[in-house]
């Protein structure tokens, strides 16, 4: 009796086990053969300003978790969308200093930092602590849209005059990328938040 | 004549439903959907300081004879819209036609709460005649 007793007790606790399988996120973009080594992807060196004339650099994000988007301010398709969506997962980690986010803009000429700073303000980011609206020159913003993998260049028959992609890029603090999502889409950001978790418990 | 009824209560209901379908899917909410949401959102709420919101607006209310040339030629310059002051650009739609922009004004007009007279297309072109564009 006692043995069907563990045995029934062991398979469930297996089943339970395998049901929670553990969750991996992957480490994104092409991998990088040195000899016998191989190096996952890493984001390259970036220094830009952010709405409060603050340097937000790879070292001043190292160890944290962010999320990055390109933008600019005047753009009348996608982005109020995505500004929303990075707005809730903004309000979600508030106070928590290891979660940042970063949103480029594209629009190097008109969004200035005064500029970046009355948009920000425009949706309650009152401080640059953890959402930084970033400006930097422009061939550096578009190089640096090209190693997170994103499209971003100007086009003047866009709406707006640019034309970009909607994704949020994850990196973790080591600087890997480990997931991209849709900006607009609200159950892919639930989806983002959950992979937020699982990086602040790695 | 009785064995008519069967037919004729089939009928209603098919009726019904097409009905509730078409109205799922109304012209209105479809341009709506692509014209207007990404910055007004599904639920009309706008987006903080910086897009006004279309739902439980007094704005909207005040302003309805304008609304036909705001959605064809856009609007700048600074407004405020239940006490919150915005100025940011709209942009215009100039592609779109007389009966779309009635469209788009009668769902916004009857959506989320809103219970705005719904225009007709020969109010909806007398507006447009007279956009000061």
């Amino acid at each position: 009796m006692i043995r069907r007793l563990l045995l029934t007790i062991l398979s469930f606790w297996l089943l339970l086990s395998c049901g929670s399988s553990r969750k991996e996120l992957p480490r994104l973009g092409p991998m990088t053969v040195n000899g016998s080594d191989t190096a996952f992807y890493t984001l390259p060196d970036f220094e830009f300003l952010d709405q409060d004339s603050q340097t937000v650099s790879r070292k001043s994000l190292a160890g944290k978790i962010y999320v990055a988007d390109f933008f600019f301010t005047s753009c009348p398709t996608i982005c109020p969308k995505m500004t929303k969506e990075m707005d809730r997962a903004y309000r979600q980690y508030k106070g928590n200093e290891k979660v940042h986010f970063l949103s480029h803009t594209i629009d190097t000429r008109h969004d200035s930092i005064p500029v970046l700073r009355k948009y920000a303000e425009k949706i309650d980011v009152t401080d640059a602590r953890q959402w930084h609206f970033v400006w930097g020159p422009r061939e550096e913003i578009y190089d640096m849209a090209k190693a997170y993998f994103q499209v971003a260049y100007p086009d003047s028959m866009s709406p707006g005059g640019f034309v970009h992609s909607g994704q949020f890029a994850l990196v973790d603090g080591d600087g890997y990328i480990r997931g991209f999502y849709n900006g607009t889409d609200p159950q892919d950001i639930d989806k983002m938040m959950r992979d937020i978790e699982f990086l602040l418990s790695e | 004549m009785l064995y008519l009824f069967p037919f004729l209560a089939l009928l209603l209901i098919v009726g019904v439903l097409m009905v509730i379908r078409s109205g799922n899917r109304s012209p209105g909410k479809y341009l709506y959907e692509t014209r207007c949401q990404n910055c007004h959102q599904e639920d009309g709420s706008g987006l903080k300081a910086l897009i006004p919101p279309l739902a439980d607006s007094d704005w909207l209310f005040e302003n309805q004879d304008t609304l036909a040339c705001i959605i064809r030629h856009g609007l700048s310059g600074p407004i405020t819209v239940n006490g919150v002051f915005y100025d940011e650009v709209m942009p215009a739609n100039e592609k779109l036609r007389p009966g779309q922009i009635m469209n788009i004004i009668n769902y916004i007009n009857r959506s989320w709460g809103n219970e705005h007279e719904k225009l007709e297309l020969r109010e909806v072109k007398k507006m447009l005649e007279k956009c000061a564009h």
